[in-house]
């Protein structure tokens, strides 16, 4: 019975299966990243409660190894961005919400979209099972630099190779499926200026995927090809390691899988946070009880985030040896990346003015997404000047940045969008009570592990560090944070647990929602899916003259006087 | 010369390593500039966000006005963004980083030496009185020889060799030829803000001038295996005499061979 869920076609089944599966791996990566916690915490001191779950190649005596240090790193990051955040934030809100916010009968190619999902979890399967090989998993970073990852002795940097193209396979099938259902398939009246801006999100998101995961499917059969069929790719001539001639035919290069996996990785860091900000625009909307304010400026807004985020990759690499005339080529590119997310993050932050706002749970996620957001974004900044990069790159600023990106920026997104559509898809409401335990919890701990790294990073301590920096006399001043932010992640943890409980009581157990609880505009809300009809804009909230202060997309009544749309 | 308080408040609030070197300054100005930029907007985006959100809530505003707002200052703060990034990028990143990768100073004027990264140590290469560096090779390669230095090579004579181990004369250019042996290692002194990969197959030059006298220590930034952690060094930014004094004792350390 439980099984056939996972032989449907139905974009809906799909796209739970997505999320549940995504939960699941997001679960999983931020347990690796609670034990790796730990010993950046306590470095050398035995992990408590798990740590002879570990075993003895990882952690003899429950004390990390730094082999163990390094699998850890490399697969909460491989595990958090490309089997958690993305299918999350594409394969399960982009199946379930993009078909009915535009009011298709389903995706345009449903067996096409089980086979996405298929292969998702086979990646998924294979990452995972990397663990248990002789060696371990992958350990060479997510980024997986060459040669360290083409020489990397562990069996698990090629399951990993595996993993990364059954995950790559997923999200070309998946992304074709978007795009042909979104051009295609959009019910009658659903112009493109009438499309949610959800449904832009996914549009733009879904090109992303489609022209840049190549980039890194073809990288990824070079190492695999490196490290099984001998060849020489990523290896120049004259390699010693160990002190012994390295015994391969050599004449590669490897700052080619460095261009060629950045090609992917930044439009990747779009992937993971258009669609965030698709969720929060909707959320936003919803509880302001007015129009988006810039709609059409936000849409293009999405499509010059898009285009540029393919010039923009090699500000990952500044420091590989770059003349000025490309680096400054690439740092132009990225201050100007930088201003349609400014205008999509001012446009969210105004269209607050003049809403009557209710905070409800959903919202209170979306909200704190744009000054987290903007953290993250901010910096950004001296990281893309080249100058500034030279004493940040690779630091802990670095991973601040990015986690202020991704964790409370995209992830807050996300539970925002699971507390909002919960009740179209169980019919109930999630508890609001633990929902906002669980939000003002995340939030503090979040902050306390994230913005402790910029003082460390500005400090000089590099990130991977085994213990945390100890062994540097310029860490010394900031090596306590190291125990601040751990702390922040075992608070973090204890958090997620109102979450997942009341994710599951709330299946059974949660009060009863009307269709359309949240008093929402768009599609998905209908009750009324067989056929529907779209006649007005996307957010059509207190419109003067309507007996309510919401007309949805679905109702053919013409208020006396519609409102302007920005 | 000493930073005016706008500037000096930022760096007491960013707490960088001291700075040692020439090119420094333009790095931290930059640094505390765009960390300004970065405060500037937080801080008005934040408040604007707050009085909003207490200005609107559902208590103190029932119906919401769908017109939203009006007027253009919102142009003009994404247009301030924009001028304040071009200006930053063009009057000191680029300038700064043309500095750093176009201007190399000339040999004869430098302390020129060779850094050789491996898996998880820095070899430091000296090319003594000569100015010339010896021959290496693979074959030379041994346990005392990591550098694969050819000592019968006329030119290797009077080189000098190092494990983990910087010394520099302070106030004159030094230039580093940086290459890798085995990973991507990244060469980091973070009192000179100098940092620069070293990627196999290549040799990277990075120069800079230390202006201060110092003990302190080399840095991995690139993950390079599991003794990333460790891979540290040291470098000593000495007088010229004591510099001169050093050197001389290490070559006439040589002699007996």
């Amino acid at each position: 019975m439980f099984l056939k869920h996972f032989f449907s076609t139905d974009h809906k089944v799909i796209g739970l299966l997505y999320a549940f599966t995504a939960l699941f791996f997001l679960l999983v990566g931020f347990f690796l990243i609670v034990i790796l916690r730990w010993q950046l915490a306590y470095p050398g001191q035995p992990v408590p409660v798990v740590g002879p779950l570990l075993g003895d190649a990882n952690a003899p005596g429950g004390i990390i190894l730094p082999e163990f240090y390094n699998q850890l790193g490399a697969m909460h990051g491989t595990i958090m961005v490309f089997l958690g955040v993305v299918p999350l934030a594409v394969g399960a809100f982009g199946n379930y919400l993009v078909p009915l916010q535009i009011g298709a009968p389903d995706m345009a190619f449903p067996r096409l979209n089980l086979g996405s999902y298929w292969f998702y979890l086979a990646g998924g399967v294979v990452m995972l099972s990397s663990f248990f090989v002789p060696g371990g998993a992958a350990n060479n970073g997510w980024t997986s630099y060459p040669p360290l990852s083409d020489l990397s002795p562990t069996s698990g940097q090629t399951w990993w190779l595996v993993g990364m193209l059954c995950i790559i396979l997923s999200s070309l099938l998946g992304s074709i499926n978007i795009i042909t259902t979104i051009v295609q398939l959009r019910a009658p009246g659903m112009t493109w200026f009438r499309m949610p801006f959800l449904v832009w999100a996914q549009f733009v998101t879904a090109f992303l995927l489609l022209l840049a995961f190549p980039a890194l499917q073809a990288a990824a059969i070079l190492q695999g090809m490196d490290r099984v069929a001998g060849t020489s790719f990523f290896l120049p001539s004259g390699l010693v390691v160990s002190g012994r001639p390295l015994d391969v035919s050599g004449g590669g290069n490897a700052l080619l899988w460095q261009h060629l996996f950045w090609f992917l990785a930044h439009p990747e860091v779009y992937v993971l946070i258009l669609p965030a900000m698709g969720i929060v625009a909707e959320i936003i909307a919803n509880n302001t009880r007015k129009p988006l304010w810039g709609y059409r400026l936000m849409v293009y807004s999405l499509f010059v985030l898009g285009v540029l985020s393919f010039l923009v990759w090699a500000h990952h690499m500044f420091l590989t040896g770059m003349g000025t005339a490309i680096s400054a080529f690439f740092q132009a590119t990225t201050m100007i990346i930088s201003i349609p997310s400014v205008v999509i993050l001012t446009s969210l932050i105004l269209s607050l003015w003049g809403g009557s706002i209710r905070f409800t749970t959903p919202m209170l996620f979306a909200l704190a997404f744009l000054p987290m957001f903007g953290m993250g974004g901010l910096t950004g900044l001296p990281l893309g000047l080249a100058t500034t990069d030279i004493p940040l790159h690779d630091t802990t600023y670095v991973v601040g940045h990015f986690h202020y990106v991704v964790a409370p920026g995209t992830i807050f997104a996300l539970f925002a969008g699971i507390y909002y559509w919960f009740p179209r898809i169980t019919g109930r409401m999630m508890n609001d009570t633990l929902g906002r335990m669980h939000f003002v919890g995340s939030l503090v701990s979040m902050n306390a592990i994230f913005m402790p790294m910029f003082v460390q990073g500005l400090a000089g301590v590099n990130r991977r560090l085994w213990d945390g920096g100890m062994e540097y006399a310029h860490a010394q001043g900031v090596l306590s944070l190291n125990v601040h932010m751990s702390i922040g992640a075992f608070a973090l943890a204890f958090f997620q647990i109102f979450f997942i409980v009341n994710l599951f009581a709330s299946l059974k157990q949660g009060r009863v929602a009307s269709a359309n609880p949240w008093d929402a505009t768009t599609l998905e809300w209908s009750e009324d899916t067989a056929s529907p009809r779209v006649y007005r804009d996307p957010y059509d909230y207190s419109p003067p003259g309507a007996p309510r202060d919401f007309v949805p997309q679905y109702v053919a009544r013409v208020v006396s006087s519609g409102p302007a749309e920005g | 010369m000493t930073p005016d308080p706008i500037t000096k408040l930022m760096l007491d609030i960013l707490r960088m390593p001291p700075a040692a070197s020439a090119h420094a300054a333009d790095v931290d100005q930059l640094m505390v500039l765009v960390h300004w930029l970065m405060a500037i907007l937080f801080t008005g985006w934040s408040i604007f966000f707050v009085y909003v959100l207490v200005r609107f809530r559902r208590g103190a505003h029932p119906v919401a006005d769908p017109r939203g707002v009006r007027g253009r200052w919102s142009t003009f703060v994404e247009g301030g963004v924009l001028v304040a990034e071009v200006i930053l990028l063009a009057f000191f990143s680029i300038p700064a980083w043309s500095s750093r990768v176009d201007a190399f100073p000339s040999a004869q004027q430098s302390t020129v030496v060779r850094v050789v990264a491996e898996q998880f140590a820095w070899n430091v290469h000296y090319p003594g009185a000569d100015g010339a560096f010896g021959r290496t090779d693979v074959t030379f390669l041994s346990a005392t020889n990591p550098l694969g230095l050819d000592r019968s090579d006329p030119a290797a004579r009077d080189d000098v060799t190092t494990i983990n181990r910087l010394n520099l004369p302070m106030g004159r250019p030094v230039i580093v030829y940086l290459s890798t042996k085995d990973m991507v290692h990244s060469f980091t002194l973070p009192q000179m803000r100098v940092k620069q990969d070293a990627v196999p197959g290549t040799v990277q030059p990075v120069w800079f001038t230390p202006t201060r006298t110092g003990e302190w220590e080399i840095a991995c930034s690139q993950l390079c295996g599991l003794g990333h952690y460790r891979m540290r060094g040291f470098y000593s930014v000495q007088t010229r005499e004591d510099f001169a004094s050093w050197l001389a004792a290490e070559t006439a350390a040589l002699a007996p061979r």
